[in-house]
Order: structure tokens, then C-alpha cells, then sequence
């Protein structure tokens, strides 16, 4: 029988602490859509999406209502378009598009964002992934909730330099084509190593190749639940610190489960993976960086940051895959920077730099997220900048992304305000030495060695 | 058999198992077991309840609920038990 606490504390934690379940991805798949017609595209498509995802939003809104637990997004993943479009686009113009359809299905059934305007191009490009990739500046200045990503390497292929270099020059274009919005346009692209399939999370997320036809994925938050579950063992050792962790992760996974069970059963879909991510918000109490704060550093960047996150994201995995049957996506922390109250404020104190960001995502999920810096950055530098990253991914065998924004017109320490969940950043310095001769000299990264590891 | 819980959180006065009651009854709503808490000054209660007979949806019951709430002064939630269950029970 439920005991009246174990009522009184869920209910804390929704109404206090911000648990919430972040989102409910759809993922479909749009390779039966193929087609060399381009008109013919856009309609299959069209068709396709608002008509798996008809009851996406009112079914999310349903089980938000009968366990009283807030689900924040209802969102669409779609196969890498760049596939789906390759026959039948012969242009970047003819991408655009499909961006448009994705916008306007979105916008029809409901969803804040779409996700899969996205080329896989870890070893080479195909004309189709770079005219895709080409056409990234225009497709997410024309809409409002197409998401992309490029994924650029792998552990298993090694790195495209030569993506690596076009994405450079694509961020900058990006940001300059939004720049009446605060170069918006580059927080909903991201380019990873090692992407998942089966991302729930904006603006990754894409239906892999790998996927059935769809499937729901779940990513569950809850750092302020950590947070405050952290609270009561103040200045406990570490076994306790790991252990509180755990115990708090297990049961905020056990909401998300449900939640993903409920939505596949009454969606008729198959249940794909819980996606283990801490996700923080912009909103007080609900970040990441104040769970350092909570372990006992002055402030995010302090000696000792990566060690935190480093037992924060394994001790979060470990509850939370007892929790439920399947786990993938991410799974793990976000340190996003503009939508983390705590990380926004050791960024502006000094605390936090960029080169500590690098650091803190060799342990962590998933890489530089959400950071804002100046316009005139150099887009070999931004190049660079996503080398080291996906070089990190690739031999360290983890997902790593890389989502920065320079923010045209704006210089380091100026705040840049993106609204909602985006949040809002101040302008971040960047290492100002050059690595032009590098990143132009074209080509590929080979693959790691799987083997000698130190 | 699903059952909903009924949680009331406010300051404690006269009347509010008796209303919460009444409301219950007017829509068939059986309750199976009631308890109470005072945390820190504030009054808790819990109800386990088997609304399946009851006529209206659950968002309607839910939304009445939480109206009535806001008349007594108290906040009501109801939830389907899966979301505590799966929380605290392996």
C-alpha cells in the first residue's frame, strides 16, 4: 500500500524541486518516403509525419494530467534527411525545402521542435550530404523548429576534417543569416562524433538508420532533485555522496519509464530507450552547476569540476539503468552553458572557461553546449574548436557534440538572450591564436587504435 | 484495478475531509483508505480511491477537484497510484 511520505515526497519533488519528464520524442522513419520526385517528397513526408504523430501532443498531455507529473516537450525526430532527400534534391535550394515541410508537419501536430535535418558524414560526404550541409544557413533561418546535425566522426571511422572545415564556415554563415535574432540559427545545430541513434534530445535528436519504423524515447531531468536529495548528506563522504546520487537517479528513471511505457502503450509504438540525461533549465534550482555547489566547490570551474561531474554522470547511470529495461540516447549530464542558471553565473564570475568546459566533457555528456562567443570568430577557429571535440569523442569512445554560437555584432562578455529553454549566455572568449594551416589541409583523421589503451 | 490518489496539502481547518468526502460521494468515487500528516504546521492528507465507476473523465474529476481546492483553500491533486508505485516500489 502507498505510504502517505512516499506521496508527499514525489509530490515535493514535482513541485518543488522541478522534476519533470523533459521529453517525449517520436522517432520516424522517413526511408519509405524516398522518392526523385521532389514535389512527391515533401508530400510522403508531410503525410507521413502528421499522420503517426496526430496523437503525440494530446496523449503527452493526457498522462501529464493522470500522474501529475509536468512532460515539457512533445518533440518529432525524422531519418537523417540528407538520406531521404538524396535522390531526389540535386541542389541546397531543394533542401530547403524539406526544412520547410519538417516546419509546417511540426507546426501541425503541435511539437516545439523536429529533429534529422541531419547528414552522417563521419568518413566522407556524398553530394547529397553536402549539399544537405550547404543548405543547413537558409533551412533553419527559414523555419522555426527544424533542428540539424552533422555527425563529422566516429571511433570507428576516425574523423572528416573536410566536414569539420565546411561546418566551420557553415556555423559562422548560420549565424550570420539569424543574426537579427541573436544568431539563433546555430543553437539548433549541432555537430557530433559518435551520435546516437536514438537521441531524444534537442537539437541531436534523429531517427537512426538502425531504428524500426518508429518509436518513442523518453529523456527524463531532475538536477534539481539531485540537488536537493545532495542537501540532506552535506558533508558526508563520498561512498554517501555516490550512493544519494544513485538512489535519487534510480527513482526520477522509474518516473521517465513510466511515463515511455504509458505513451507507447495508448500510441501504439514501440518503446525505444530512456534517455539517462540530467537536463537542466535556465530556472532557479535547476542545474547542474549548483549540484557542484551542493558537493562542496565555490562555483562551477573550480579545482575539482571534473571530478564532480565525473561521479555525478556514472553514479546517475548507475541508478538509473536499474530502473529501467532499456537505456541509450546520451545518458548523462548536460552542461550546457546559456541554459544553466549556475554555469552562466561561473562563466561571468570567471570561474569557468572554455578550455574547463573541454575538460569537464571528456566525463560527461555531451560536449560544448550552448556557448556564445564572439561574432567574428574565425571559422577555421570554430573548425579547430570542433576538432578537439570530436577528437575527444573518438578516442575516448563516447558521444561527444559540439553546439557554439557566435553571436554576430557581439563581443566577449556581453549577454546574448535566446528565450525558453535556449536561455540566455554571455559571450564566452575563444583562444585567439591561429590553426588556419591545420584545419586547411584537408582530409581525414584515420581511426584510433582499439587496443594499448592509456 | 487502477486506483487514484487524492492528495490535499494546506492549512489545517474544519470541513476539509467532510467537503473533499462529499464531492467523492456525489460521483461515486469509493475511497479505501484515508490518512493524514501535519508537516511542518501544514496538514497533509491522502486518500487511495477507486474512481472506476465514476461517471465523469478523469481530467473532469481532476479539474473539479482542484476547484474545490481553491474554494477550501487547500490544494487537491489527484494522480493514477502507477507514478508512487513505480517511485517507491521495486
Amino acid at each position: 500500500m502507498i505510504d502517505i511520505n512516499e506521496v508527499i515526497e514525489t509530490n515535493k519533488m514535482i513541485e518543488q524541486e522541478n522534476l519533470d519528464v523533459r521529453t517525449i520524442t517520436l522517432g520516424i522513419s522517413l526511408l519509405d518516403c524516398a522518392d526523385n520526385n521532389l514535389e512527391v517528397l515533401n508530400k510522403k513526408i508531410y503525410n507521413k509525419i502528421t499522420t503517426v504523430a496526430k496523437d503525440l501532443v494530446t496523449t503527452g498531455k493526457a498522462i501529464e494530467r493522470e500522474f501529475g507529473i509536468p512532460i515539457v516537450n512533445k518533440r518529432i525526430s525524422v531519418t537523417p534527411i540528407a538520406l531521404v532527400g538524396s535522390s531526389a534534391c540535386k541542389s541546397p535550394e531543394d533542401y530547403v525545402t524539406i526544412a520547410k515541410t519538417l516546419d509546417e508537419a511540426a507546426k501541425v501536430v503541435g511539437v516545439n521542435f523536429i529533429g534529422g535535418y541531419s547528414a552522417l558524414v563521419s568518413k566522407g560526404m556524398t553530394a547529397g550530404d553536402r549539399h544537405l550541409i550547404q543548405s543547413i544557413p537558409e533551412a533553419l533561418s527559414v523555419t522555426e523548429r527544424v533542428c540539424s546535425s552533422v555527425n563529422v566522426g566516429s571511433t570507428k571511422t576516425g574523423i572528416d576534417m573536410d566536414a569539420v572545415k565546411l561546418l566551420g564556415e557553415i556555423i559562422l554563415k548560420t549565424a550570420e543569416y539569424t543574426k537579427e535574432r541573436d544568431s539563433i540559427g546555430c543553437a539548433k545545430l549541432v555537430v557530433f562524433c559518435n551520435a546516437p541513434d536514438d537521441n531524444p534530445f534537442m537539437a541531436g535528436a534523429f531517427h537512426g538508420v538502425t531504428e524500426g519504423d518508429a518509436v518513442i524515447n523518453v529523456g527524463v531531468s531532475g538536477p534539481g532533485v539531485v540537488k536537493n536529495a545532495l542537501k540532506r548528506v552535506k558533508g558526508a563522504d563520498f561512498e554517501t555522496l555516490c550512493e544519494t546520487v544513485k538512489t535519487t537517479a534510480f527513482k526520477i528513471t522509474r518516473v521517465g519509464q513510466l511515463v515511455a511505457k504509458e505513451a507507447s502503450k495508448r500510441l501504439n509504438i514501440p518503446f525505444g530507450i530512456i534517455d539517462l540525461s540530467l537536463a537542466p533549465t535556465p530556472a532557479v534550482g535547476d542545474s547542474i552547476a549548483e549540484i557542484f555547489e551542493e558537493m562542496g566547490l565555490e562555483q562551477a570551474g573550480a579545482p575539482g569540476t571534473t571530478a564532480a561531474l565525473a561521479l555525478l554522470n556514472d553514479n546517475v547511470k548507475k541508478g538509473g539503468v536499474m530502473a529501467s529495461s532499456y537505456v541509450g540516447g546520451l545518458s548523462g549530464a548536460f552542461i550546457p552553458v546559456s541554459e544553466d542558471r549556475g554555469m552562466i553565473e561561473a562563466v561571468q564570475s570567471g570561474a569557468l572557461t572554455l578550455e574547463k568546459l573541454e575538460a569537464m566533457t571528456c566525463v560527461c555528456s555531451v560536449g560544448l553546449d550552448m556557448i556564445a562567443i564572439p561574432g567574428d570568430t574565425k571559422a577555421t577557429t570554430i573548425s579547430g574548436i570542433i576538432a578537439d571535440e570530436m577528437a575527444i569523442g573518438m578516442i575516448n569512445q563516447k558521444t561527444t557534440a559540439v553546439r557554439l554560437i557566435p553571436v554576430i555584432g557581439k563581443k566577449v562578455g556581453d549577454m546574448v538572450e535566446f528565450g525558453g529553454l535556449l536561455g540566455y549566455a554571455p559571450v564566452m572568449p575563444v583562444n585567439r591564436f591561429s590553426c588556419d594551416d591545420f584545419i586547411n589541409r584537408g582530409g581525414r583523421i584515420p581511426a584510433p587504435i582499439h587496443s594499448f589503451k592509456n | 484495478m487502477k486506483k487514484t490518489i487524492i492528495s490535499v496539502l494546506g492549512k489545517d481547518q474544519v470541513g476539509i475531509i467532510a467537503k473533499v468526502c462529499t464531492y467523492l460521494a456525489g460521483n461515486k468515487i469509493n475511497i479505501m483508505d484515508i490518512s493524514q500528516t501535519i508537516v511542518k504546521g501544514y496538514f497533509n492528507m491522502m486518500m487511495i480511491v477507486d474512481a472506476n465507476e465514476a461517471t465523469k473523465s478523469f481530467d473532469v474529476i481532476a479539474t473539479e477537484l482542484e476547484e474545490l481546492g481553491k474554494e477550501i483553500g487547500v490544494v487537491i491533486k489527484a494522480q493514477h497510484e502507477d507514478i508512487f508505485n513505480m517511485m517507491h516500489r521495486l
